[in-house]
C-alpha cells in the first residue's frame, strides 16, 4: 500500500497524462485513418483497393515494437520536422491500430445482407442514402463489439510506448526502482489499474455482442 | 461482396472512377515518393550504409538473433497451447471450485498488458522475491500467460459453439462428460478453430519482439545494436528494413497457412460451425 500512497502523484500523472492521453489521441487517429482505409478497400477503384489491402497486410504482420522502432530510431534519420517521443508514439499506435480498425469496418459492411442494398437500389435510393440509411446502421451493430476489443488492445499497447521512454503507466517501474521502492508491488499496482480499466470494457463488449448479435 | 454498394458503373461513372483512382494513386505515390526522396537526400541508399550485409560475422549474428526469436516463439507457442487447453477445460468444468479460479486466472492475464506481465516477471519477481528469471524465460512465460489465456477463450468458444444435438446425442448414448468432450466435441471444435488458433500464433510470433525492451538478444535487439555501430555508418534504418522484411515474411507465411486452412474447412461440408470472431489483436493484436 505504501508503494502506491507514497507515489500517488507519480501514478496519477502517468495514468492521466500518459496512458489516457496517449490512448484517446491514438484511438481518434486510428478510427479516422482506419475508416479512410476501409473506404478505400470497398471503393469502386481497383487501384485504391489494392493500396488498402497492401497497407493492411503489411502492417498487420509487423510487430508493434518494430513500428515503434521505426518511429523512434529511424524517423529522426530522415531529418524532417523534429517531433517529441509522445507524438512519435501516437503516430506508431495510429499506424498500427488503423489496419485492424479498417478490417473490422470492412467486414462489418460485408455482414449486411446483399438484399438490403439491392432492395434500396431498386427503390431508387442514391449511393449516399444506401450507405447512410440502410447499410451503415446495420453494419454498426456488427462493428461496435470488435471495435471495442481493438480499443482494449490499443489501451494495453500504450505500455509499449514506455519501452521507448514515453512517460506513462508502464514507465512507473523505472521511477520506483530509482527511489528504492519494491518494484514487484509497484508493478502489481500498475496491473491492477489496467484490470480496473479493461474489465468493465470487456464486460461492455460482451453485453453488446450478445444484445446486437446479427441473426444469421 | 462490397460491389452491392454501387451499380455497375456506366460510362460517366467509369470516367469519374478513373479520375478518382488516378488522383488517389498520385496521393499515395506522392507520400511514398516523398519518403524515398528524403531517404536519398539523407544518403540512406549510399553503398556504405548497406555494406554491413556483406560481412559474414553480421550474417551469423542475424541468424543467431533469428534463432533466438524462433526459439522463444516455438516454446511459447507450445506452452500457450497447453496452458490454453488446461484452462479451457477448467472453465468448462461443472465444479464451481475448478471453473471459478480458472475464469479468474484467464480474465486476469487477458486484461493485463503483456509488457507489464513481462516486466513483473523480469524486474519484479527477480528483484523482490530473489528468483532470477532470465530474459528468455520472462518473454516465454509472459507470452504463455497472455496468449494461453486468449487461446483458452478460443477453445472454450469452439466447444460451446458446437450444436447442442452433438452433446445431447452423446449423453443419450451413455457417454460420460469426459468422453463427450474428448470424443465428440473437441475434435469438431479443433477443426473449426484451427484458423483462429494459428492466427493467435501469429500474435505470439509478433510479440516476441517485446523481448527487445528487456534486452533479450532477438532480432530487434541486434538491429538496434548494429544500427548504432559507428564504423558501419550507423545503418539503423537499413537494418530496420531488413528486419521488417524478415518479420513480415514469417508472419505472412503463418497467416497464409491460417487462410488456407480456413478455406479448406469452409469447403468441407462436415465443418458447418462458424468460427467466432477472432480474439483481440495483440500488441500486437490482435489487436495484441
Amino acid at each position: 500500500m505504501n508503494v502506491l500512497l507514497d507515489n500517488l502523484p507519480l501514478y496519477l500523472e502517468a495514468f492521466f497524462f500518459g496512458t489516457i492521453r496517449l490512448f484517446v489521441i491514438s484511438a481518434i487517429g486510428s478510427l479516422v485513418l482506419g475508416t479512410v482505409l476501409a473506404a478505400m478497400r470497398v471503393s469502386p477503384m481497383p487501384v485504391l483497393r489494392v493500396f488498402g489491402a497492401m497497407y493492411v497486410n503489411i502492417v498487420r504482420n509487423t510487430p508493434l515494437t518494430l513500428v515503434f522502432f521505426f518511429f523512434a530510431f529511424a524517423y529522426p534519420r530522415l531529418d524532417l520536422i523534429d517531433v517529441s517521443y509522445f507524438v512519435a508514439a501516437c503516430a506508431a499506435l495510429i499506424v498500427y491500430t488503423a489496419a485492424f480498425v479498417c478490417e473490422v469496418i470492412r467486414s462489418g459492411v460485408n455482414t449486411v445482407p446483399v438484399g438490403q442494398a439491392e432492395a434500396a437500389r431498386a427503390l431508387g435510393f442514391t449511393f449516399a442514402q444506401i450507405l447512410g440509411q440502410i447499410v451503415m446502421p446495420q453494419a454498426f451493430r456488427a462493428v461496435v463489439p470488435p471495435l471495442t476489443s481493438i480499443m482494449i488492445a490499443l489501451l494495453k499497447n500504450t505500455t509499449i510506448a514506455a519501452g521507448f521512454s514515453v512517460f506513462e503507466a508502464g514507465g512507473i517501474y523505472q521511477n520506483l526502482s530509482e527511489r528504492g521502492y519494491d518494484v514487484l508491488v509497484g508493478l502489481l499496482w500498475v496491473a491492477l489499474f489496467f484490470l480496473i480499466l479493461v474489465l468493465p470494457l470487456t464486460g461492455l463488449q460482451r453485453t453488446l455482442e450478445k444484445r446486437w448479435r446479427v441473426a444469421a | 461482396m462490397t460491389a452491392v454498394l454501387y451499380d455497375i458503373p456506366g460510362p460517366r461513372a467509369r470516367v469519374r472512377n478513373n479520375i478518382l483512382g488516378v488522383v488517389g494513386t498520385l496521393v499515395v505515390l506522392g507520400v511514398v515518393g516523398f519518403v524515398v526522396l528524403r531517404l536519398i537526400q539523407t544518403g540512406q541508399f549510399a553503398p556504405r550504409r548497406w555494406e554491413w550485409i556483406t560481412y559474414i560475422n553480421i550474417q551469423y549474428l542475424l541468424l543467431d538473433a533469428l534463432w533466438n526469436t524462433l526459439r522463444a516463439f516455438l516454446l511459447a507457442a507450445v506452452l500457450s497451447l497447453v496452458f490454453g487447453a488446461i484452462f479451457a477445460a477448467g472453465r468448462l468444468s461443472d465444479h464451481r471450485w475448478v471453473s471459478g479460479p480458472a475464469t479468474a486466472v484467464v480474465e486476469f492475464f487477458r486484461a493485463v498488458p503483456l509488457l507489464v506481465l513481462i516486466f513483473i516477471l523480469y524486474y519484479g519477481v527477480s528483484r523482490s522475491l530473489g528468483i532470477t528469471i532470465s530474459a528468455y524465460w520472462a518473454v516465454v512465460l509472459g507470452l504463455m500467460l497472455y496468449n494461453g489465456s486468449v487461446l483458452a477463450e478460443v477453445f472454450r468458444a469452439g466447444v460451446l459453439a458446437q450444436p447442442k444435438g452433438q452433446s445431447e446425442a452423446a449423453y443419450a448414448l451413455g457417454m460420460r462428460k469426459t468422453q463427450v468432450m474428448t470424443n465428440v466435441l473437441l475434435p469438431q471444435a479443433l477443426r473449426a478453430m484451427l484458423p483462429t488458433i494459428i492466427a493467435q500464433l501469429v500474435v505470439v510470433l509478433k510479440d516476441t519482439a517485446l523481448g527487445f525492451i528487456i534486452l533479450y538478444p532477438e532480432l530487434l535487439y541486434q538491429a538496434r545494436f548494429l544500427g548504432n555501430q559507428g564504423q558501419l555508418g550507423g545503418p539503423i534504418l537499413q537494418v530496420g528494413i531488413v528486419i521488417a522484411v524478415i518479420y513480415i515474411t514469417m508472419c505472412l507465411l503463418l497467416s497464409a497457412l491460417a487462410n488456407w486452412l480456413e478455406k479448406r474447412t469452409r469447403r468441407s461440408p462436415r465443418a458447418v460451425v462458424k468460427a467466432p470472431a477472432p480474439p483481440d489483436a495483440g500488441p500486437g493484436t490482435g489487436a495484441s
